[in-house]
């Protein structure tokens, strides 16, 4: 009866999904429900509440399916066009430009750090 | 021809899946990072949508059962973030400085901008938290005096930009390192662009989950310092 496993799993998984949108609404924080969840499952996992084994094939079959999820949200962008179509190339520059500006910034800062980290550890070895 | 899906749960829900696997054809025919799947299936849709006069809401009435499924994909984030845990402890330091300076890179760069193009503050506001994922961000914007609505799109434009970009600004910056990639992709792009990350690798996914929910924490802290900046 391998396929309880999977039934199992999700099951594990939308537990958490609930307990985050129990925290959602409890707590008057403009957190998300997944993002509770998120933490929620990591802590369960990092304490061993929760095992690898108990979430791992289904928890990573809807990790990897999840640009398919964001269809429905991308689609509704056409609902929202019309109202700022006057100002919508300024709004697009806005958003490309700061877009790249905090991937290089963020990505240029952690590869200095990494690198510095990686020369110490070769000179500690020498 | 509104009538005839109207009625349908099946027809969005289907749409939605085909257009994606064209859109997975397309890339695989012609594999430049402009041909991202999610961009041509929106693309796609959103034609088909305005050519056959069907509006949103019928669409949405069989796609919101694949949205559904967004909640507990990102709990699932947890998982690839567990299986990295080694590199998370081992880099503390370096993850959390460059998220920090990405998340007020975000915040100069969208202020300087929009003065630069003379957007309101009601534009400004809704943009201010358009790199983190979209529940925290309309919270935010609300919070500040912002169109929750555009945020949302502002958001969703942001994360398929990111994803789109991502190679080539790791290239161009010589972002080489995983871990370096990973928060790279998800403190700009945020959940969208760790579907991308994942594409990369596993650290690079695990790495740009961290970065979604820190990135989140950290501009709920930052953006009402900087909103005063354009009233």
């Amino acid at each position: 009866m391998n396929y309880m496993k999977y039934v199992k799993q999700l099951a594990v998984i939308m537990a958490v999904s609930f307990a985050g949108e129990f925290l959602n609404r409890v707590l008057p924080l403009p957190v998300p429900a997944s993002v509770y969840g998120l933490v929620l499952l990591f802590l369960l996992l990092i304490t061993k509440a929760v095992k690898l084994e108990q979430v791992e094939e289904t928890g990573s079959f809807l990790v990897k399916i999840m640009p398919v999820l964001f269809i429905g949200p991308c689609v509704s962008l056409m609902t929202v066009m019309g109202s700022v179509a006057d100002k919508l190339v300024s709004i697009l520059a806005v958003i490309g430009i700061s877009t790249v500006v905090v991937m290089a910034v963020t990505g240029t800062v952690a590869q200095a750090f990494l690198d510095k980290k990686a020369d110490k550890e070769e000179k500690a070895h020498e | 021809m509104n009538d005839l899906f109207r009625e349908s749960v099946y027809f969005g829900f289907f749409l939605a899946l085909a257009a994606y696997w064209i859109g997975l054809k397309i890339q695989k025919r012609f594999p430049y990072t402009i041909c991202n799947p999610l961009l041509l299936c929106t693309i796609l849709i959103v034609i088909l949508l305005t050519a056959f006069h069907i509006d949103y809401d019928t669409f949405d009435q069989g796609a919101k059962y694949i949205t559904y499924f967004l909640t507990p994909s990102t709990v699932c984030l947890a998982i690839p973030m567990y299986k990295q845990i080694q590199v998370l402890k081992k880099n503390l330091a370096a993850i959390l400085i460059s998220l920090v300076s990405g998340c007020i890179a975000a915040a100069f760069t969208i202020w300087a901008l929009c003065a630069v193009f003379g957007l309101d503050a009601v534009i400004y506001h809704s943009l201010q938290p358009k790199s983190i994922t979209t529940a925290i961000a309309m919270g935010v914007s609300e919070e500040l005096g912002g169109n929750p609505t555009l945020t949302v799109a502002a958001v969703i434009i942001t994360g398929l930009f990111g994803g789109i970009a991502a190679k080539l600004v790791c290239r161009l910056f010589r972002i080489t390192n995983p871990i370096a990639v990973g928060l790279a992709c998800g403190n700009s792009a945020h959940a969208i662009g760790t579907s991308k990350a994942l594409e990369f690798g596993e650290v690079e996914g695990a790495m740009s989950s961290l970065a979604v929910v820190t990135a989140g924490v950290i501009t709920v802290v930052l953006a009402p310092m900087f909103s005063g900046l354009i009233s």
